[in-house]
């Protein structure tokens, strides 16, 4: 790093114009990216960035992937008109992108299906992923069985037991979950222990990382394969108000669903791009999972990136009620555009995150994901910012299923034994 | 101008035998529990020492260096603990080096850290997570402080690869002689030996071979066809082992120093590669 952050992000916002440059060939998104990684995966690093470079040229393959996409996953997904949310924050049009109504109930579909198909075309049989709230694991065990592929899920310790429902999801679709009882027992020590799996494995095994993150070409191809979400929602708003957003809204763990959404947008510069990280108890607390509010510049699981550290590189572990957003990290593309100002970033914490959950909830019958109330939470201050002319899409990632116990608990509607109680969750 | 590495592999070259380097975290058990475990195995016939650099996410190592590396970072290890390592170990004799994942330097500041690491007397860095496309930083800070910066092959790298990893190492190329993470092994692998022909068809540079070498049999069978065998997991058990089952300080170093000997033994009775 021999340029100043602000002066390299001038250089960078100069070339902005064209953001398909990003990533370089190196898997450098500005000074962000690249590929930390020991030696011996660099040739399974090479061979995926070569295959998948060769797939999304063949129009065989894009057809397959779309194909499963639309009589499989259920897209396009539709756009909904949250009436009762508009009104409530004083006239903004309120608009959600329902990735939740993607099968498996999430967004994270879309990489899967698309990274599955290139193992297979690659020649490998075994897939490995990595799962914090379970949704990525979840859809790798889909997209696997779908696929005919042996695939394994390694999920921390911890996780299994906040999201026991998952896992045995997991182990219906014919995958093997590993708990990860190493460091902290949650997301960034699931990825650990995927990458010393494919460190052994690498001949016969593609990692499908579920986020845009890790080393390149994650970043790209995840980014890629998510950006159907984008490219949907911006043909989908024109289509139904005539015009652009004003801003789009996402919650950003790794970012995968937010860099979905924002990808396509990032040429119409109009259009406000808004990423919400998991706030936890709040920045100031120490336990958040704030990687751009709360971090710094350094290098974790292959790439350089915004990272919660302490003063000798070591990572902090990261808190949030959220465990999809758990993870001390960011993609790096997302460092990139916080660093030019193309996108900004805003901390939402676990209460305000939750206070949104069940608003949505009675005002749309919409029950979203905690990992997606964020991005409402945010959504619905940026709409009273914006004010009633204003038109906001937020990407509603996923659904809440998976999350009633831990609503549940949260809002007092379960004793300690799991025995229901009568409250008002509005409190 | 000849490294402290370079002597000790040309004089280990003489000699018909290969160089025993061994590697034990900083700060495990203690720091000063650590010192005296590496002082130990340099008595015993280790004659590199690559001291660990404790870290947070090891995705390159297995159970029995996590455990290691977890418990040092519980106890409070620091990245001035290990340079205060490096400088008690290095006071012995042996050439020692610091083993870490990037990012403890990357915070540190490369600069900053090839400093105090020149003037801990160490002889520079193993640095596995860092690749050769983004090391000018760390080239440039190891180059001005007269450290050796070591890089590793594995099985799986090109020719090509090899040949831009040996071209920025120096002192000697590290090669990771099987696909895996550390730990010990019951045999070292039929890739060592192709890999080290293929490292040295591209360098003069000395190559070590590590991952899975555990006893004095398999030192010597690596000694066959390489300049150095690399000893990890199996030195860090013996203190790991001695913690779990609390026989004592003294008796953890005995059993460093039993297994330097039978390891440095095996590096002078090297087996004739079978052609």
């Amino acid at each position: 790093m021999s340029a100043t952050p602000s002066a390299e992000a001038g250089a960078v916002r100069a070339q902005a114009e064209n953001w398909q440059a990003f990533p370089d060939p190196a898997g450098h998104f500005g000074r962000f990216g690249g590929r930390f990684v020991p030696e011996a995966l660099m040739a399974a690093l090479d061979e995926l960035t070569e295959a998948y470079d060769q797939a999304r040229a063949d129009e065989g393959f894009i057809a397959e992937l779309d194909g499963l996409l639309a009589t499989y996953a259920g897209r396009p997904t539709p756009l909904t008109d949250a009436h009762r949310l508009t009104e409530h924050v004083g006239g903004a049009r309120i608009l959600l992108k329902r990735e939740d109504l993607a099968h498996t109930g999430s967004h994270k579909i879309n990489n899967v299906l698309g990274q599955c198909l290139l193992t297979k075309r690659m020649g490998k049989t075994r897939v490995i992923a990595e799962t914090g709230a379970g949704q990525h694991g979840v859809a790798t065990a889909t997209a696997s069985a779908l696929l005919g592929l042996d695939c394994v899920v390694y999920m921390g310790e911890e996780d299994t037991r906040r999201q026991a429902l998952n896992v045995a999801r997991m182990r219906l679709l014919g995958a093997e979950v590993v708990p990860v009882a190493s460091g902290s027992r949650t997301l960034k020590d699931a990825i650990n222990e995927a990458m010393r799996d494919w460190v052994a494995t690498v001949e016969h095994t593609h990692y499908c990382i579920g986020s845009v993150m890790g080393p390149h070409p994650f970043p790209m191809m995840v980014r890629d394969f998510q950006r159907i979400i984008g490219v949907e929602a911006r043909a989908q708003v024109l289509d139904r108000t005539g015009r652009l957003p004003d801003a789009v809204v996402a919650c950003v763990g790794g970012g995968s669903n937010a860099m979905g959404i924002f990808h396509p947008f990032i040429p119409d510069t109009g259009v406000a791009l808004i990423g919400c990280e998991a706030g936890g108890d709040g920045v100031a607390t120490g336990r958040h999972a704030a990687a751009i509010a709360g971090g710094s510049s350094g290098v974790l699981h292959g790439m350089r990136t915004f990272l919660l550290q302490d003063e000798f590189g070591q990572t902090q572990v990261s808190h949030s009620i959220s465990a999809g957003l758990d993870y001390p990290g960011i993609g790096p593309e997302h460092a990139l555009l916080h660093e030019t100002g193309r996108a900004s970033y805003r901390v939402v914490d676990d209460a305000a995150a939750m206070a949104a959950l069940a608003l949505v909830a009675r005002t749309e019958g919409i029950l979203v994901a905690i990992e997606s109330a964020h991005a409402f939470a945010g959504a619905l201050d940026v709409a009273r910012e914006l004010g009633p002319d204003a038109t906001v899409v937020v990407n509603c990632s996923g659904r809440g299923d998976k999350d009633v116990d831990t609503a549940a608990r949260w809002f007092g509607l379960l004793d300690d034994a799991g025995a229901a109680v009568d409250v008002d969750p509005r409190g | 101008m000849q490294s402290r590495l370079d002597e000790r592999f040309t004089a280990a070259r003489e000699e018909g035998r290969s160089l025993l380097v061994g590697y034990l975290p900083a700060g495990y058990p203690t720091v000063d529990g650590g010192i005296a475990a590496m002082r130990a195995m340099v008595a015993a016939g280790v004659d590199v020492v690559e001291v660990g650099l404790p870290y947070s996410d090891p995705t390159m190592d297995g159970p029995v260096i996590q455990d290691a590396a977890d418990a040092a970072l519980r106890g409070g290890v620091t990245t001035a603990d290990v340079l205060r390592t490096v400088e008690a170990v290095a006071a012995t004799g042996a050439p020692t080096l610091v083993m870490t994942y990037w990012n403890p330097i990357d915070r540190y500041g490369p600069a900053r850290f090839a400093a105090d690491l020149a003037a801990a007397g160490g002889a520079g860095a193993i640095t596995p997570d860092l690749p050769p496309e983004e090391a000018a930083p760390w080239l440039a800070a190891s180059a001005e402080h007269g450290l050796d910066p070591v890089f590793l092959v594995a099985p799986s790298s090109s020719d090509a690869r090899i040949r831009l990893v040996a071209g920025i190492s120096r002192g000697f190329v590290y090669a990771a002689s099987l696909m895996g993470v550390t730990g010990t092994r019951a045999s070292v692998g039929t890739h060592a030996a192709d890999l080290v022909a293929r490292v040295r068809a591209t360098t003069e540079l000395p190559v070590a071979v590590g991952l899975g070498v555990s006893t004095g049999a398999q030192a010597a069978e690596v000694a066959g066809f390489a300049d150095g065998v690399i000893v990890g997991s199996a030195l860090v058990k013996v203190l790991v082992d001695a913690q779990r089952s609390g026989v004592g300080d003294a008796a953890a170093l005995d059993g460093i120093g039993r297994l330097a000997a039978e390891l440095a033994e095996g590096v002078r009775a090297p087996v004739p590669a079978s052609a």
